[in-house]
């Protein structure tokens, strides 16, 4: 499988990427070269092997419904998750208008 | 079969409908992080720095949210999946903190399951029908977008990012808006058996995209379907079939095809039009998200969710109609309403203990107390009932009071009147408010006497045949008693002195 | 007096706790050295006032008789992809520039409470994506060492840890942390001639650690020796029940453990490592390895890891695809840089963002990511390539039946020239050719240095050991480097 330039535009948009076509020009290759490389593993016999779930045996741990247990992980903190935004006002973050 | 149609030109389509339901799981955390899921709160004041996707933060499951879904799953007899994981939905919008939603595609933690709707002729629904459950599969609601606030900027509120829902996802079974209805009714009473969600759909709570496609009738293949997305009322998702079908025969028919795509339903004008188009919408990239663990879950944790789970509503309701005796109507509706029952259920028992009497024996006086007398009292009185009068022993001390004979109905709702507008004992409100019936056998006697002595002819005529004069003598009787006696004692007293 | 900057971890906490120095003492001469190697770019932040207010407490509780810690007073540099409150955390991007997180990650955290102070941010390849340290939007690390051929070519210090191996090895600061995706802490490490442990995927909390890759992603101490490692990594390690994938274990004491007596030991040598066209020096310093081994007690067997060739292409699989989502939280809407173009919408501030935002090589990975993610190449890429992942681990199962531990170079050649292989991508992913395998089995190992080439620049040697076992490498380790006694430091040219 090989990337074309047309390809390249696609992925980039669905990356939020923005791109001139220069620099989409210039990632053909690029990307072709290193998806060529990673093909060999197509050579790999993987009859009845399972895709590796967790890299280490481990179990998911499941939390107590608890509210806010952990100040760390819990709300209550507006000025903290609004402390680094480009753009808050009146306690939201404000992007440019979004039309449905 | 729903004997649902469109008339068109060309002749007589049928409509093809799916639901994906988003119920709210009911829980005080989300699904990932510590953060409340309290309606209403200030804008962004219920959101962690997990759900605002601070860099390297990390998600850590609910296991309350993992619990309440595998109920659910158990309560529409789905197959529940011991190991299950979440996957990343990859696309970028302003509601989607992580740039992913944390979902489950490829290993939902329920598997098919299914629900019964039941005949309802008068809407269109010929007979019982099941209705097939795809899977139910837990994932994160996104935040909040608004733009009224500021002409050019949006407003985001992320207070609802990160709360958990149940994708309740139907097969494509029903053919009618009528069905469809059902369904979204019977779902919400299912979860709200449950507990798993308080299926308040004004407060989005519960919403459904309304997948529809038509077809001619006969023709075995599906056409292509549309997705109206986020509708959050009953009326609503049968307005968007009605509507969808309809469009969508129309622009077939104008020799147009139907573009498989996501519609948006506008309540004010009662039509759905296509969102914006994105051309890569589809592609979200899903893959097994790397910061969880699969879920594998032990047989004690399903026997605990299976222990919890209570009595369903299709259960609940042959049960009252076999065991309780009960006649379909008041069966069907008292399991209605999770309120409902649970009043009509703890005022049985509390009226079967006072009485001593088995439940079965009191259950049709109790139906129709908790279905028509209570509420008419209540009605009646408007702001003056105080609720907090309404206990259950106070009602199963109005229903002995029936139940022995001291008072009659209308002196029951009287009392039943006094006790919501004071909270005063119904034993002490009959005596004391002369709202008792006669059953002293030696009074009433006296009374039959004298009505017999004034109506010698009456009774010759009764005692010749004439059966009917019968209901006089009662009237008398009761008159002479000023309607206060008993009824049955003086039907029994005249029985025995007419011979 | 002893130059203060020369002390290792140990002998610095050694040092305060007997009263021998004071932390601030340290700490000031650790600063004066960071300040002087600017030409070195290997801080994004220097923070030596933060680093003295913390010195002094630690000094207060020493004189209070109070119990100072593990790293008591220890200053150290943080790599710049741990969140530090109060402190900006770039991840070396110009998209996080100016982001000061308003929370400590946990590895940082569990090092402050332990008593270790912070000299400032350390520079790193942007979002760790690299082997060089060239991908920093905040330039190049320069590599003390120089080769001994009378020219003066820039030396990479490997990535993406860059920052911390050159800060150790120019005693910038006794001890740094860092963090191995793909040998992101070994690969450094032996290119500055300095030790940097790696342990088993778990062990270092990776909550308010900026993500590359999830499921690889793994703190580490780097240090001048394994001893230092030892007790860093003791206090940057454990439960963290903010990280699902975090291991619920006791953290064994590694430092009171150490031993270099690794009789009745046997030691792996993967045969699948000694490639075509090797690195004679490369070979040679192995073959050493090997006999430092045998000298301290340890038995030598071949093994076989026959996936290995397989893991590099696997890993340039998995970690581009798990980059390319964890990277999507940068938009330009809550945190670092946006770019707004006049009249942009929406997506169209997402894709102006990203691009002003985001160096090549982290588009490379994200473009690489999206595709094998996106439709109708998922099983073909990305399936597979957890398949090859479970074959990869299930190789080094199975060589555990028969070893203790694994050596093995920790890359195929000394540290090459900065612009060396930056226009060849796949010249410089190659580069992490013996670390990735153990990185997609989450196994612990390490890097320790083993000499100096004929160009006069260091060697490392790796050993990788089974799941949990930091131990027994560090075992390992340390028997080679009390046989390699490896004393050589780079000759001071900066200022
Ligand atoms: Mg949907
Ligand atoms: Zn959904």
């Amino acid at each position: 499988m090989s990337v074309d330039k047309e390809t390249v535009v696609k992925i980039a948009s669905l990356a939020r990427i923005a791109m001139s076509d220069d620099e989409a020009a210039a990632m053909v290759p690029e990307l072709n070269n290193i998806l060529g490389w990673v093909e060999q593993l197509g050579e790999v016999d993987v009859t009845g092997v399972e895709p590796m779930t967790a890299v280490i045996p481990n179990e998911q741990r499941l939390r107590d419904d608890v509210v806010d247990a952990d100040p760390l992980t819990g709300g209550g903190v507006r000025d903290k998750v609004l402390a680094n935004a480009p753009n808050a006002e009146h306690g939201f973050f404000a992007v440019p208008k979004v039309i449905e | 079969m729903s004997n649902y149609r469109i008339q068109g030109a060309t002749g007589e389509w049928e409509v093809v409908i799916g639901l994906e339901v988003h119920a709210q799981v009911t829980s005080h955390a989300k699904l990932f992080s510590g953060a409340s899921t309290e309606f209403g709160a200030e804008p962004n004041t219920q959101v962690s720095l997990v759900d605002a996707a601070m860099p390297g933060m990390l998600p850590v499951p609910n296991r309350e949210c993992i619990r309440q879904a595998v109920r659910t799953g158990m309560a529409i007899e789905a197959q529940i999946n011991k190991w299950s994981r979440f996957d990343r939905k990859n696309y970028f919008y302003a509601d989607l903190p992580q740039g992913y939603q944390i979902s489950q595609l490829y290993h939902p933690i329920v598997g098919h399951g299914q629900l019964l709707i039941e005949a309802d002729e008068k809407a269109g629904i010929p007979e019982d029908k099941i209705i097939g459950i795809e899977r139910i599969h837990v994932e994160q609601d996104a935040g909040k977008l608004m733009h009224d606030q500021h002409p050019t900027m949006s407003y985001v509120d992320l207070n609802r990012s990160g709360v958990a829902l149940m994708e309740i996802v139907s097969d494509p079974d029903m053919t009618s808006p009528a069905e469809a209805g059902a369904y979204v009714r019977k779902l919400r009473s299912i979860l709200r058996y449950v507990g798993s969600c308080d299926g308040n759909m004004e407060q989005g709570s519960m919403r459904a995209d309304v997948n529809v496609s038509v077809r001619k009738v006969g023709d075995p293949e599906l056409g292509t379907r549309t997705e109206t997305k986020n509708v959050n009322s009953v009326r609503f998702v049968m307005a968007v079939i009605e509507g969808e079908a309809r469009r969508q025969v129309d622009l077939i028919e104008e020799g147009g095809t139907v573009v498989q795509e996501t519609r948006l339903y506008d309540p004010d004008k009662n039509e759905t039009r296509s969102m914006r188009s994105k051309e890569d919408a589809h592609d979200y990239r899903y893959f097994p998200d790397p910061d969880l663990l699969p879920i594998d879950l032990d047989d004690a944790f399903l026997e605990e969710c299976r222990a919890s789970l209570p009595e369903l509503p299709d259960a609940k309701r042959a049960r009252y109609t076999g065991e309780l005796g009960m006649n379909d109507y008041n069966a069907a509706q008292l399991t209605l309403e999770v309120e409902t029952f649970a009043r009509f259920e703890t005022l049985l028992a509390e009226t079967a203990k006072l009485l001593g009497k088995s439940e079965s024996k009191v259950a049709t006086q109790v139906a129709n107390w908790t279905l028509s007398v209570a509420p008419g009292v209540v009605k009646s009185l408007g702001g003056e009932a105080k609720l907090e009068f309404a206990t259950a022993e106070a009602q199963a001390a109005v229903l002995k009071l029936v139940d022995s004979g001291e008072v009659s109905g209308g002196q029951s709702k009287e009392i039943y009147e006094i006790v919501l507008k004071t909270g005063r004992d119904p034993a002490e409100i009959a005596d004391t408010e002369g709202l008792k019936q006669q059953s002293d056998t030696g009074a009433i006697e006296a009374e039959i006497d004298k009505v017999i002595a004034a109506n010698q002819d009456k009774v010759e005529q009764y005692k010749g045949g004439k059966d009917k004069l019968f209901g006089f003598f009662v009237g008398q009787t009761m008159k002479a008693m000023q309607g206060k006696a008993n009824p049955q004692v003086v039907n029994e007293l005249l029985k025995a002195k007419l011979g | 007096m002893t130059n203060l900057t020369d002390l290792g971890v140990a002998a610095i906490r050694d040092g305060v706790k007997a009263g021998d120095f004071t932390s601030r003492e340290v700490t000031e001469a650790f600063n004066a050295n960071v300040a002087a190697a600017t030409d070195l770019n290997a801080f994004i932040v220097e923070t030596p006032e933060i680093a003295l207010q913390a010195a002094d407490l630690v000094d207060a509780d020493r004189a209070a008789g109070k119990d100072i810690g593990i790293m008591g007073g220890v200053p150290i540099g943080m790599k710049d992809l741990f969140c530090t409150r109060g402190v900006q955390t770039t991840a070396g991007s110009h998209i996080l520039e100016g982001f000061t997180p308003e929370y400590e990650s946990t590895v940082s955290h569990n090092l402050w409470s332990a008593g270790a102070v912070m000299l400032g941010k350390l520079n790193l390849d942007q979002f760790a994506m690299g082997s060089s340290n060239e991908t920093s939007y905040f330039g190049n690390v320069i590599n003390p060492w120089k080769r001994n051929d009378g020219g003066n070519a820039a030396l990479a210090p490997g990535g993406s840890s860059g920052g911390s191996s050159t800060a150790v090895a120019a005693r910038l600061a006794p001890a740094a942390t860092g963090t191995d995706t793909g040998g992101s802490i070994r690969q450094p490490a032996a290119f500055t001639g300095i030790t940097g442990v790696k342990p088993t995927y778990g062990r270092c909390s990776r909550w308010g650690v900026v993500a590359f890759a999830s499921s690889l992603d793994q703190a580490g101490p780097m240090a001048r020796d394994t001893r230092d490692c030892a007790i860093m990594l003791e206090a940057m390690a454990g439960f963290d029940p903010k990280d699902s994938t975090s291991l619920d274990m006791a953290v064994p004491n590694w430092e009171a453990a150490l031993s270099g007596d690794l009789k009745g030991k046997k030691v792996g040598i993967p045969r699948e490592y000694r490639m075509d066209g090797m690195d004679a020096e490369i070979e040679a310093t192995w073959e050493q390895g090997k006999q430092w081994l045998r000298d301290a007690g340890a038995e030598v067997v071949d093994i076989s890891l026959p996936h290995t060739k397989y893991a590099l292409p696997a890993y340039y699989i998995i970690a581009p695809a798990e980059a390319s989502s964890n990277l999507a939280r940068y938009d330009g809407l809550r945190y670092g840089l946006r770019e707004l173009p006049e009249g942009a919408g929406l997506q169209d501030m997402y894709a102006a963002t990203r691009a002003e935002g985001f160096g090549p090589e982290v588009k490379r990975r994200v473009m690489i990511g999206t595709y094998v993610l996106s439709a109708g190449f998922y099983d073909a890429y990305y399936t597979q390539a957890q398949k090859v992942r479970t074959l990869i681990s299930r190789d080094f199962d199975n060589a555990f039946k028969e070893c203790d531990v694994i050596l093995a170079p920790t890359c195929p050649s000394a540290a090459f020239g900065l612009g060396d292989k930056s226009s060849d991508p796949l010249a410089m992913y190659l580069n992490d050719v013996f670390a990735v395998p153990a990185s997609m089995a989450g196994l612990p190992a390490m890097s320790v240095p083993a000499g100096l080439n004929s160009q006069g620049l260091p060697l490392g040697l790796q050993i990788i050991g089974k799941a949990f076992d930091e131990q027994g490498v560090m075992n390992a380790g340390l028997a080679i480097e009390e046989r390699a006694n490896f004393v050589a430091k780079p000759e001071r040219w900066w200022a």
